[in-house]
């Protein structure tokens, strides 16, 4: 398997993964009125998963080169 | 103080400043100096996805539902980590095929099909008309607003207002000015618009940078912090924490994600960036990451604005969607009010740019172009249609912009911004099916695209446009409330009795069921026909190094004469002489005269054409002028089926072609080999006669002599006749051994393999040649063991080396002191005889050459009687019996020959 | 005044029966068995006439030709080429440096002689 569709393959898996933690019951954990650090923990949640997932894209895509 | 003045000075001198960099981008891109062929310009540029309704609208629909604005972000970021194959597939093909557009996308992948390309610009045209009305809105809105500065207060609606008095109005008329400028340079659309790309990712930073700006000023200036401002966001009781809460349902929240998701990829402005204009197919991999960031960061400060705008203007009339504005307007901020002016300027101008040019190749090329190609044959044959086609392109455009002023007015205030936004993208998303499924499977069918896509569009008009007239007024609520005649069933937003959803997830859900179901069900009903399944594999198949396969699938005749014509009509002459030039280049030809209307130059032409009016009418008009034969179902499956296996074959071939090339070299080094024996062989005809000359030579003429003169003295007579013999006994020694020589070279001669004792051979050989060596009065010195010798050869031959070797040490040997040494010695593996002599020896030049044929040692003066090839025959034999012989000399000792032979091993 | 015949060949035989030819017809005969010493004897003694075999050690015939025909002081002196070498380009190659006749071994003794009287009496 060459080196463009290893990671074509992960880059489906971030995609699966972010699908996993938006959309599954996973996300009702955090779908609370609770705060962390005077930040309500779902928005915390959302925005960290999001910069997380973008992060995974780039170091998946980017980060092998070195 | 912002004044009128300042303010209209710096909208213009925005615009200008883009217009700058564009018009920069374009010259650079004339000299093959490309700034925008970089991955981090190309991600800039997809962030035209962010338009006003970004820019002000986010903030709006944060304040009404808290968490609701994000999955429209969340959805591109998903589907972006598919990109690296998706969005590579689209592009490969476009590239391929020169696909202009969606519209030309969807209709050349079903066939190439004309109504299927005027559907999809219908529908693409609709939908996207509310949204540029929405981003006319934001900029008469936002410049509106400013005017008062720094008092907040709301505008009029603006259709109270008269026509002429609409600041709407002129800025619809001044960005289709500034459109016409940017997007109509060149006809051929797949000619990249480079310089409307940098200023779309210029306006990308600005809206960035000034969006951050305002988060930053609001977040730490007006307030504390994040902590802070959530903080009294919650004492007020306006902080809606909850996700599901905040999206009326879990359906509502996948649903938003899902739409946004099919968005980024079939809107048609970010079609015409990430495809249209993608210098590069590895620009792409950045895009993956960096394009999602980059809303990631133009989202960070939503819900801070949204939060401190309903503190700031409590009890106040102001529209959450204006808060990015109010907000430093209300903060006396002048420069920063600026600041963001500018950056929801740019949002919008981006947006009505991009997509007003990808609607516009799309109005000219699916839908202007057919009608004009039934009319064709009363267009007269030379004229130049590719003026016209620019014409269609910039009426188009001021088209599109008018349609979105009139959306304004008469439906523009019933909205908040972000619905109007939903509702295109819903529309754009019933595009989802024919184009991702079509990519993946081949069985899709042109009736089945049709069907989808119209059944997709019905339902949107019915569930979504409808209602949105409704409320407007320009149909009885009536049938909202009651559905068509009082029908419960068909209520627009509840169809079949469906509620608890909101409008856009009740949309989307039976608007992609009713789609898909329809595609998949007419696409099965009956196989593709020949153009669909051709274009099908071309699609399916764009990632497995195809592009010659279109080539392979025409066939019939044309002239490369009206090819060009053709391509001059629609493209200007000069530039399609251009084309064809490259073209032929690229052929290895000099010139277009050259080109063979072959079916690689028809598709090329055709491909050319397809650049500038659409594939399906490029189709037709390539038809128009060649002949061609119509492929069956069975001739084409067997083209697709060779053209899967072609890069099996292309490795065949390659292996074959090395295998070939070294057969060539071989047959060469075989050839060199063959001319040299020839040439040896010529030399040696040519020694041979010469030697059977010389002999033959003397006999004639003594027989002559002796012939003409009978009385001629007895003595001389006998000495005459002596030379006539030895002559006719040489003559005939050269012949036998010319023949052995023959034989022994040509393989043929017979030979024993038998134990021999070589000492019982050598001491034969001396005992043979006994009374040689006495006649000539040499002594023969024996230096040889007393056990024998056994080798493994033919006892004949190997006598005749040795008989060889000592005739001709007898000849060299002065007479009467002559001295002959015959020495056998046995070594580790081999046995050694030598004869030495002292005679004259060898000249050290002559050592190389002795064993060659005719080649033999000492001057005329003392010239031996032999025939040249006693040494050349010894060394065969010796050769062939595995062994080897060779010379050595020194004038004052004589001369040493040897050769060594194996010695027989010994019986496993 | 008797004319002297040199006749330049390896092989002995040849040398020998067109000596006896030669003297046979009243011509005074030097021999030389090789290129170099054929073209010492024409310095010393000035033949009237070469019989030239090609084939020889140290110098070829092909060569002692080309030296006399460049040599002003030879000029005239007449060139008889007895060779074993009868191929087309052989003898075109002789008559082409500069040789009167070119007779191929074997030869008859009948058209030699006449040869070497006809090449002498043309001098005269």
């Amino acid at each position: 398997m060459n080196r463009s569709t290893q990671t074509r393959q992960r880059l489906a898996g971030v995609t699966l993964l972010g699908f996993l933690l938006f959309f599954s019951p996973v996300l009702t954990l955090f779908d609370k009125a609770s705060e962390w650090a005077g930040i309500p923990i779902s928005y915390l949640y959302l925005f960290g998963i999001w910069l997380a997932l973008i992060l995974l894209a780039a170091w998946t895509v980017e980060g092998r080169k070195h | 103080m912002l004044t009128t003045t300042i303010v209209v000075i710096a909208s213009l001198g925005y615009l200008g400043l883009l217009f700058a960099i564009a018009y920069w981008a374009d010259r650079r891109a004339d000299q093959n100096r490309s700034v925008i062929s970089n991955a981090t310009i190309y991600a800039l540029s997809l962030a035209v996805y962010c338009t006003a309704w970004t820019f002000y609208g986010s903030v709006g629909r944060a304040a009404a539902t808290g968490i609701g604005f994000l999955p429209i972000y969340i959805g591109p970021t998903l589907i972006a980590a598919l990109w690296g194959t998706l969005l590579l597939k689209m592009v490969r093909v476009s590239k391929s095929q020169r696909i202009t557009s969606i519209a030309d996308f969807i209709a050349s992948r079903y066939g190439k099909s004309h109504l299927l390309g005027g559907l999809v610009t219908i529908i693409a045209v609709l939908g996207i008309v509310p949204y540029i009305a929405l981003q006319l809105k934001a900029i008469s809105r936002s410049f509106t607003i400013l005017l008062t500065y720094p008092e907040v207060s709301m505008p009029n609606p603006a259709d109270s207002l008269p026509l002429l008095q609409d600041t709407t109005l002129y800025v619809a008329l001044l960005l289709a000015a500034f459109t016409i400028l940017f997007g109509t340079r060149h006809l051929d659309a797949s000619e990249r618009h480079e310089g409307m790309v940098a200023a779309i990712a210029f306006e990308s930073i600005v809206k960035l940078v000034a969006f951050l700006s305002v988060g930053i000023f609001v977040t730490y200036q007006l307030h504390d912090g994040f902590t802070d401002l959530f903080d009294k966001a919650e004492n007020a009781g306006i902080l809606n924490p909850l996700i599901i809460d905040g999206m009326k349902g879990y359906e509502n929240w996948f649903a938003l994600t899902l739409l946004s998701a099919l968005a980024v990829m079939m809107l048609p402005r970010q079609f015409q960036v990430a495809v249209v204009e993608n210098s590069g197919e590895q620009h792409l991999r950045r895009a993956v990451w960096l394009f999602p960031l980059y809303l990631f960061l133009i989202n960070i400060f939503v819900i801070p604005i949204a939060l401190a705008g309903q503190l700031t203007f409590v009890g106040e009339n102001v529209d959450a969607d204006t808060f990015v504005l109010t907000l430093p307007m209300a903060h006396h901020q002048g420069s920063l009010t600026l600041l963001a002016f500018l950056g929801g300027m740019s949002a919008a101008t981006g947006m009505v740019i991009v997509e007003t040019i990808a609607l516009s190749t799309m109005v000219c090329n699916d839908l202007v172009m057919p009608l004009l190609l039934k009319r064709w044959k009363q267009i007269p044959p030379d004229a130049d249609l590719s003026k016209l086609l620019l014409r269609i392109r910039r009426g188009a455009i001021i088209l599109i912009l008018l349609l979105g002023f009139l959306y304004f007015r008469l439906a523009g205030e019933a909205y908040a911004l972000v619905s109007i936004g939903l509702i295109s993208f819903s529309a754009v998303a019933q595009f989802a099916p024919a184009m991702i499924i079509g990519l993946y499977w081949r069985g899709g069918t042109r009736s089945g695209a049709l069907a989808g896509l119209l059944s997709g569009f019905v339902i949107w008009v019915y569930t979504l446009l409808l209602p949105s007239f409704a409320k407007s007024g320009w149909l009885p609520a009536g049938l909202l409330e009651q559905g068509p005649f009082a029908i419960e069933l068909l209520k627009p937003q509840a169809l079949f009795g469906l509620t608890g959803l909101n409008e856009i997830t009740h949309c989307l859900f039976w608007s992609l069921s009713f789609n898909i179901g329809a595609y998949i069900l007419f696409s099965l009903w009956r196989t593709p026909r020949v153009d669909e399944a051709t274009q099908a594999s071309l699609f399916v198949d764009a990632l497995k190094n195809q592009q010659f396969l279109g080539v392979g699938l025409w066939r019939g005749t044309a002239e490369v004469k009206e090819l060009l014509h053709l391509a001059e009509r629609f493209l200007g002459n000069e530039r399609a002489r251009h084309l064809f030039q490259a073209f032929a280049k690229r052929r290895k030809l000099t010139d277009i005269k050259q080109l063979p209307a072959d079916a690689e130059t028809v598709y090329f032409a055709e491909t050319l054409l397809a650049g500038a009016i659409g594939s399906a009418s490029a189709r037709v008009m390539v038809s128009s002028v060649t002949t061609e034969e119509t492929l069956g179902m069975d001739e084409v499956l067997n083209i697709l089926d060779e053209a899967s296996q072609i890069r099996a074959y292309s490795k065949a071939l390659e292996r074959k072609s090395h295998q070939l090339e070294k057969a060539t070299r071989e047959l060469k080094e075989a050839n060199e080999r063959l001319q040299e024996l020839d040439r040896l062989k010529d030399d040696f005809m040519s020694s041979v006669t010469h030697e059977l000359r010389t002999p033959l030579a003397s006999i004639r003429a003594f027989s002559e002599i002796l012939n003409d003169d009978p009385d001629i003295a007895l003595n001389q007579r006998r000495r005459f006749l002596g030379i006539i013999v030895n002559e006719t006994k040489r003559l005939s020694r050269l012949v036998n051994q010319v023949l052995d020589l023959a034989k022994i070279e040509s393989g043929r001669a017979d030979w024993n393999a038998e134990d021999v004792d070589l000492l019982e051979i050598v001491e034969e050989a001396i005992s043979s040649t006994e009374q040689l060596f006495a006649d000539h009065g040499t002594r023969v010195i024996r230096a040889l063991p007393d056990h024998a010798c056994i080798v493994t050869g033919d006892r004949d031959r190997l006598m005749q080396v040795l008989l060889n070797l000592l005739s001709n040490a007898n000849k060299f040997v002065p007479e009467q002191t002559g001295e002959v040494t015959v020495c056998l010695i046995s070594k580790q593996d081999r046995y050694e005889v030598s004869v030495s002599d002292n005679g004259p020896g060898i000249a050290a030049g002559e050592l190389p050459n002795i064993f060659e044929k005719f080649r033999q040692a000492g001057s005329a003066s003392n010239k031996p009687i032999g025939t040249g090839l006693g040494l050349p025959i010894s060394k065969k034999i010796v050769e062939h019996l595995g062994g080897n012989i060779w010379a050595e000399s020194t004038t004052e000792n004589g001369a040493i020959f040897t050769f060594a032979l194996p010695k027989k091993k010994k019986a496993a | 005044m008797t004319k002297t015949i040199l006749i330049v060949d390896d092989e002995p035989n040849i040398v020998l029966s067109v000596e006896y030819l030669m003297k046979r017809e009243g011509y005074q005969v030097m021999t030389a068995s090789d290129g170099q010493v054929a073209m010492e004897v024409i310095a010393d003694t000035r033949p009237d006439l070469l019989i030239l075999d090609v084939m020889m050690p140290r110098k070829n015939g092909f060569e002692v030709c080309r030296e006399i025909r460049a040599d002003p002081a030879l000029s005239g002196l007449p060139i008889l080429m007895l060779s074993a070498k009868g191929r087309e380009a052989e003898i075109k190659k002789g008559i082409s440096l500069g040789a009167d006749a070119y007779i191929t071994k074997p030869f008859s003794t009948h058209d030699l002689v006449d040869k070497v009287n006809q090449l002498l009496q043309s001098r005269e």
